[in-house]
């Protein structure tokens, strides 16, 4: 008999005023105590709305089950079987749009908490793992582009099926944005690593410092005998507001802010990274990313931190759990607020936002009542800083130098069901593909190409 | 890993590096550039490709030490390596065809980057000014590289101390006077450098072409911290870029910009020298 409390199993968290000071990881997670009596709270129900609402399609009563039972090896090995980074997803998944919106616990009380007890099952059995199993070697060899969460989640499926597998990162480590975006308070950056040493360990070869299109061709590849492609090469230009003054000094894109902090830790006194000393900082934006960067703006050490954003608090796009969390934090929320102004002091440097009062209309096309203009309302504030958390425009290097690898108005790739691009042998998941969006979505991308790929090399094999 | 095949002291604070880096000696152009980075906890510096040999797989850098992290990369040895090198980055310079005389400029070591630039165009027959200023005799670099790379190089001091005393732009107005008519111009250097050139440049509606270094991280568009204005409209010097139209660039936002961490390197070097150079 399921346990029938209405209320998730509360979960141990740094103090709100602690952990606005330093960047360890906020949430602690379950001992295995709570995460056992979190279990019982599933109803094993036979239409598993849940697994529905989960991109790689996790089996997620199945795990939940062996947690109850304490057989955590069991739950591990069920999570694995569709999903090769649980760590991260326990941790970055928007649950509350996912598997725990559509629990059916969710209906009469808190849904059950999926996200954590999947962190839970991952964190404990870190250690313990036992050792990675180098598969058997097929004969075929895939290269992918982009070590991010497609990339990464292609790279495991396919090296999982033997390929020999490359995957090429721009960046001096591997991750993409697990490790250069996402804050070590919300991701620590040894279980991404964790994650990573696990498919080298399978065998994936994983060469940093090549960028793709510019070192190399997607032609390139084919002619060094890759047979297919996988392209996760992730978020692109940061997108800019276009208004006045955002050639001041202190006014950052939130990916250059985020870079600084997370991949090149600035936060760290080892390292020479430079960073702003920012005492009062305005973030533009309402996604996970600027979530993101108006936490990690309190750790560097300021003092006032504002989210501008421009519709109100029921459209924001960032994950629950985030806002509540940037709230205890002390970031202040300027809701129904648009920037159309920065100016700056006699040196260049950013000393005010210029905001405008928005109010809500008619729904647009989203569906969401779009932001119209207060006349007369604009205001004054005080910042020293101002980042940008707008999202991004896809990155025009690999469609540039790729004859044959078409893109839609907005520049991404445009793929078709199982995720192949206009090339033959081409395929492409993330973000390049969407524009910016999840890391699980793009996991999922990630995981419907790799099988794709493996059909693909398999169907020419058998054509010759 | 990306050893050090031979490292050679240009002058008191300029280096140059032949990197063992095959697959981008393979691609390198002029006008192409590099980020590496020396160890762990140094920043990702961007420097322009300087040459780089296609046969022997090595690209060669050369670079000035202003701060923490180049001082750090100046600390390594020839059969050391350094960590990371990225590249190339960026579009490569683009001649129009057919032009026939064209000026290049470099400042200091600045002229580490007017070089391979010189010696393209020298390569495909195009008759090669090489303006190339110092603040003095001693800084002087490159000056037999330059020689081979160019139809005539001249040599300008702020202090007279070597060759022609004055200014680059100084030189560059006298030789438009004289009648070169040059087709193009390309400069090279400090910022002020080449807003200046770009300032003589513009009357006589000489096609100028700058190439710019701006803060940059990951030298692939994902971080926008490179953007300049052009034209009125933002570009990106790691893709859209280094090289831009000098006459439709805003130099004093680009200044601006690049000072953004003047004060705290100026803190970060005083660290690492252990607070000698402190006051």
């Amino acid at each position: 008999m399921a346990d029938m409390r209405q209320d998730k199993i509360p979960v141990a968290e740094q103090e709100p005023l602690v952990r606005a000071k330093n960047f360890d990881e906020v949430t602690l997670g379950y001992s295995i105590e709570k995460a056992v009596r979190e279990a019982r709270r599933c109803l094993n129900c036979k239409a598993r709305p849940c697994m529905n609402g989960c991109p790689v399609g996790v089996r997620i009563p199945e795990f939940i089950e062996k947690v109850a039972e304490g057989d955590l090896e069991s739950a591990y090995a069920i999570i694995k079987t569709t999903n090769s980074l649980p760590a991260v997803c326990g941790r970055v998944c928007p649950q509350e749009n996912q598997c725990e919106g559509k629990c059916v616990r969710g209906k009469k009380g808190e849904p059950v908490a999926i996200g954590r007890l999947e962190r839970f099952v991952a964190d404990y059995m870190r250690d313990k793992e036992p050792e990675v199993k180098i598969p058997a070697p097929n004969g075929h060899k895939v290269a992918v582009v982009g070590a991010g969460p497609s990339g990464l989640t292609a790279a495991g499926d396919l090296a999982k099926q033997g390929y020999e597998v490359t995957v090429f990162e721009a960046f001096h480590t591997a991750g993409g944005v697990l490790m250069y975006g996402i804050p070590e308070f919300r991701l620590p950056k040894t279980i991404v690593q964790h994650e990573i040493d696990n498919l080298t360990k399978m065998g994936v070869n994983i060469m940093t410092n090549m960028v793709i299109g510019k070192v190399l061709s997607v032609d390139e590849l084919f002619e060094m005998g890759y047979e297919a492609v996988f392209v996760g090469s992730g978020a692109g230009l940061p997108r800019f507001m276009g208004i006045e003054g955002e050639g001041l000094i202190g006014v950052y894109s939130a990916n250059e802010y985020l870079t600084r902090i997370n991949l090149m830790k600035a936060y760290k006194k080892e390292y020479a990274t430079p960073i702003m000393k920012s005492q009062r900082v305005a973030v533009v934006g309402g996604g996970n990313v600027a979530m993101d960067a108006a936490r990690s703006a309190l750790r560097i050490g300021a003092k006032k931190v504002y989210v501008v954003y421009r519709r109100s608090m029921d459209e924001l796009p960032a994950r629950k759990e985030e806002v509540h969390h940037a709230m205890e934090e002390g970031v202040e929320f300027l809701t129904l607020n648009n920037p159309v102004e920065l100016r700056g002091d006699d040196n260049g440097r950013v000393r005010a936002m210029v905001c405008r009062k928005m109010e809500l209309g008619e729904p647009d096309e989203s569906g969401r009542r779009s932001p119209v203009a207060v006349e007369g309302s604009d205001y004054e504030l005080d910042v020293d800083t101002v980042i940008m958390a707008i999202g991004t425009s896809p990155n025009p290097l690999i469609r540039n130098t790729t004859p044959g690898l078409d893109v839609n108005k907005r520049g991404c790739l445009i793929v078709d069901d199982t995720e192949a691009t206009t090339k033959e042998g081409v395929y492409a998941g993330g973000d390049a593909v969407t524009g910016a969006a999840t890391v699980i979505l793009a996991m999922g991308a990630g995981k419907k190409a790799a099988a794709a790929i493996d059909a693909y090399i398999k169907n020419k094999c058998r054509e010759e | 890993m990306f050893k050090i095949i031979r490292k050679k002291q240009l002058n008191d604070s300029v280096v140059l590096m032949d990197i063992d880096a095959p697959f981008i000696a393979r691609k390198a152009d002029a006008g192409q550039f590099v980020i590496v980075r020396a160890d762990e906890y140094s920043e990702r510096i961007p420097l322009t490709i300087a040459d780089f040999d296609r046969d022997k797989g090595t690209v060669t850098i050369i670079f000035q030490t202003i701060g923490g992290s180049t001082m750090t990369l100046a600390s390594l040895n020839e059969g050391e390596a350094i960590l990371d090198v990225v590249g190339p980055l960026g579009m490569a310079t683009k001649y129009e065809s057919g032009i026939k005389k064209v000026a290049v400029i470099g400042g200091g070591v600045g002229c580490a980057i007017a070089y391979p630039q010189a010696k393209k165009l020298h390569n495909m027959g195009v008759d090669v000014q090489l303006i190339a200023g110092f603040r003095n005799k001693d800084i002087i670099i490159l000056e037999d590289e330059m020689k081979a790379a160019s139809t005539a190089l001249h040599i300008c001091t702020d202090d007279g101390s070597y060759g022609y005393h004055g200014f680059v732009t100084d030189k560059l107005k006298e030789l438009i006077d004289a009648g070169a008519g040059f087709d193009e111009v390309v400069a090279i250097g400090p910022v002020p450098m080449m807003k200046f050139v770009c300032k003589v440049t513009e009357p006589y509606n000489i096609k100028t072409i700058v190439s710019l270094n701006p803060i940059m991280i990951d030298g692939t568009g994902m971080c926008g911290g490179c953007r300049v204005r052009v034209g009125g409209e933002i570009k990106y010097a790691c893709v859209d870029g280094p090289d831009f139209d000098g006459h439709k660039v805003d130099f004093n936002e680009l200044v601006r910009r690049n000072s953004t961490y003047n004060e705290v390197e100026k803190q970060h070097v005083c660290r690492l020298m252990g607070g000698a150079s402190n006051g």
